[in-house]
């Protein structure tokens, strides 16, 4: 941990009698992420768990404005938002994309690289929860390897996508992971990416107990083991200077990390998986920490 | 002053959009629609126009970034045609669900497969139950001043607006035309007023959030509600425009020598022009024959429909469209307009031109001949394609 309490504003945008469900991780990240952004920002949202959390007509379960999208559609309705408030004089707009891993990584795909492509001056924040949990479990391109959903009934056969290094190709501004077991980090990045004209793009880790099998009570400990075990890396990428943050920072070697065991054990999706699959699983989180070294290798020799 | 000068349907487009003074432009290459386009980011580029252009990497996503720069507040323009419009088809419910006042260009092009990229009207006729205003202009004149409408029914309606035009035949063909001037365009069609439903910060509100169904059936009846009443806003609006602009298209309807007509064919689009040459010659030989132009086809002008056709020996609808597994889309519109206000009167359907198959003078003056026989012989429906290749003739009514 960072060690330093950063004081969270007061103010909740996120409104009592909301439909999330109990212990859902997205809905605590937006949680923070709007009280670091405050009341003028305009929340873009495709069909998701948040479509429904968002609260039926004619009510409002958020303080802020909302436009409802179609599935494919966030990231280029929030750029016609985000030309469209400059345009005709809308001051200290943030424009924010707030998107399901199914909306983001596979149907909502080109929008978003077009949109990220383009620079518009907004940010993109993929909460992902590793499957399409609001039509009931069906697996993503984001469910990671061996997890059960509805429709892989004897586990993922596919290993996730990692949609912020497909981020990274697009040369935007800034790119951040978040966490909900770390809400410092939450703030600070999504703080600093207010301040950075153009593209910002956020990947968020947003456990999920009905769609991973786990007691409610048990979010925030599942999304911090998440990070020990290395399954989840905290980085943040500030016009191509790429970091580790958090306790990630601390989770280079190997021997750090506690074993991905760890963290499968908690979750009832990985119940039936064997001793060949999570050593499959250990030896994923091992090769993209390698790639991170590389990464971060490269990193220093552009630095000089 | 207006001003006298040449240009093809598209450029003409381009420059009313231009001097309707949008926010935001998004668009997406596809032929023939391109010319409207490269002239518009012209127009951004060279300081001409203080718009937004947003060159997106589909149409799903131009008429999504229009959205939602509408959403906000802003005025908003896009251009497309056939695989574009389907392709953005669904964000095109969307924007008229969300009651936002976004214009769009449509030049009718055939859908594929096999691929063709000239005329026919089914692309923009899938726009029929979606809640979008519809227009079609036959010529470039039309198409400048249905799309200096267009923003104004658009704003003064929460709906969507489509304006339609033949691809290449009014796209691609130049024509001698008058554009307002900057004043003129100015004084019809004022700044946008920020409407009550646009997203802000005081009352931070969801727009398009679930419904139940307790409560979605409501925002279908204002939607067609207002469509209904659409009939007056735009016939109003195009007597406003017809003052300022001196032209007269005699509204949802455009009649041409219907009066005392025996029979009028009811039709859409360039090849009217054809159709209202065939009945000038026609009526030298003393043949009492007249055409009917829609000029707008959703909000449907059924009554008007209707009228023209109560004291005639037949009607005629030509489809440059069709519905497959039964008639043209105009056909069925318009007969059930008959239905509606009791107008018994012999009906001969005509389906042709489709995918840019020429349409000449000489295809009216068949339709129109065919038709008189009909008429004598007591015919009282009939339903033909034309133009086909010989071995095609014949078979299945
Ligand atoms: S299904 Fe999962 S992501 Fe969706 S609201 Fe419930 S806990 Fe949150």
């Amino acid at each position: 941990m960072s060690g330093i309490f950063k004081t969270f504003p007061y103010q909740e945008y996120i409104l009592k009698g909301n439909a999330a469900c109990p212990g859902c991780g997205a809905t605590l990240i937006l949680r923070y992420v709007l009280k670091a952004l405050g009341h003028r920002t305009i929340l873009v949202i495709p069909a998701c768990c948040t479509s429904v959390i968002a609260g039926p007509h004619p009510k409002t379960a958020f303080d802020v404005p909302v436009l409802h999208i179609a599935f494919a559609a966030s990231a280029a309705a929030a750029s016609g938002i985000a030309e469209a408030v400059e345009q005709i004089g809308m001051r200290d707009v943030n424009v924010v994309v707030w998107a399901g891993d199914g909306g983001t990584v596979d149907i909502g795909l080109q929008a978003l690289s077009g949109a990220a492509e383009r620079n518009h001056n907004m940010i993109y924040i993929c909460y992902d929860n590793e499957a399409y949990m609001n039509t009931g479990i069906q697996r993503s391109g984001a469910t990671p390897y061996g997890a059960w959903t509805t429709t892989t009934p004897t586990g993922n056969k596919n290993v996730k996508k990692d949609l912020p290094m497909i981020m990274r190709a697009h040369n935007i501004p800034y790119i951040a992971t978040l966490n909900p077991a770390f809400p410092n980090d939450i703030y600070s990045k999504v703080k600093k990416a207010k301040e950075i004209r153009g593209f910002k793009y956020f990947h968020a880790l947003s456990p999920c107990p009905p769609g991973w099998r786990y007691d409610s009570s048990l979010t925030v400990e599942i999304a911090r083991i998440a990070v020990l075990t290395g399954m989840w890396i905290l980085y943040e990428q500030e016009y191509g200077d790429f970091r580790l943050t958090g306790p990630s920072r601390n989770l280079l070697e190997k021997r750090k990390r506690k074993p991905v065991v760890e963290y499968l054990k908690l979750q009832g999706r990985f119940r039936h998986l064997n001793d060949e699959d999570i050593d499959r699983i250990q030896r994923l989180v091992d090769d993209k920490w390698e790639e991170i070294k590389e990464l971060l290798e490269s990193n220093k020799i552009n630095k000089k | 002053m207006s001003k006298k000068t040449i240009l093809s349907g598209n450029h003409a487009a381009a420059y009313a959009v231009k001097l309707s003074r949008p926010d935001v432009i998004s668009a997406y290459p596809i032929t023939p629609q391109t010319p409207v386009i490269e002239k518009l980011s012209e127009f951004v580029e060279n300081g001409e126009l203080n718009a937004r252009f947003i060159r997106v990497e589909s149409e799903h996503s131009a008429m999504s970034a229009v959205l939602g720069a509408a959403s906000v507040g802003a005025r908003v323009y896009t251009a497309t045609s056939s695989q574009g419009l389907l392709y953005m088809y669904e964000v095109c419910w969307w924007a008229a669900g969300a009651r936002l006042p976004i214009v769009m260009g449509i030049i009718t092009r055939a859908i594929a497969p096999p691929w063709s990229i000239w005329t026919d009207h089914n692309d923009i006729l899938t726009l029929r139950d979606s809640g979008w205003i519809i227009m079609f202009a036959q010529d470039v004149q039309e198409v400048f001043d249905l799309t200096v409408q267009a923003f104004k029914i658009a704003e003064e309606t929460s709906l969507p607006v489509a304006v339609g035009w033949d691809a290449f035949v009014v796209s691609h063909t130049v024509e001698p035309l008058e554009i307002l001037s900057q004043e003129h365009v100015d004084r019809f069609l004022p700044k946008k007023k920020i409407g009550g439903h646009m997203l802000n910060f005081d009352d931070p509100f969801s727009l398009g959030n679930l419904t139940y169904p307790d409560d979605y059936m409501e925002f279908r009846y204002d939607i067609w509600k207002t469509q209904r009443e659409a009939l007056d806003i735009i016939s109003n609006i195009y007597e406003e425009y017809s003052e300022i602009s001196g032209r007269a298209y005699g509204g949802l309807l455009e009649d041409n020598m219907c009066d005392d007509a025996d029979i009028i064919l009811f039709m859409m689009g360039a090849a009217s022009g054809d159709a209202i040459e065939a009945a000038r010659l026609l009526r030298e030989k003393g043949l009492k024959v007249g055409v009917c132009r829609l000029r707008v086809i959703r909000p449907f002008p059924a009554e008007e429909i209707a009228k023209k056709s109560e004291r005639v020996k037949m009607i005629g609808v030509f489809d440059r469209d069709v519905s497959m597994g039964y008639s043209g889309v105009l056909a069925t519109d318009i007969k059930s307009a008959l239905k509606e206000y009791g107008v018994d009167v012999p009906v001969a359907e005509y389906i042709g031109g489709l995918g840019g198959r020429d349409l000449r003078v000489k295809d009216f003056l068949e339709i129109f001949e065919d038709m008189d026989k009909m008429a004598r012989k007591g015919v009282k429906f009939s339903r033909k394609w034309i133009g086909l290749k010989e071995k095609y003739i014949g078979g299945v009514p």
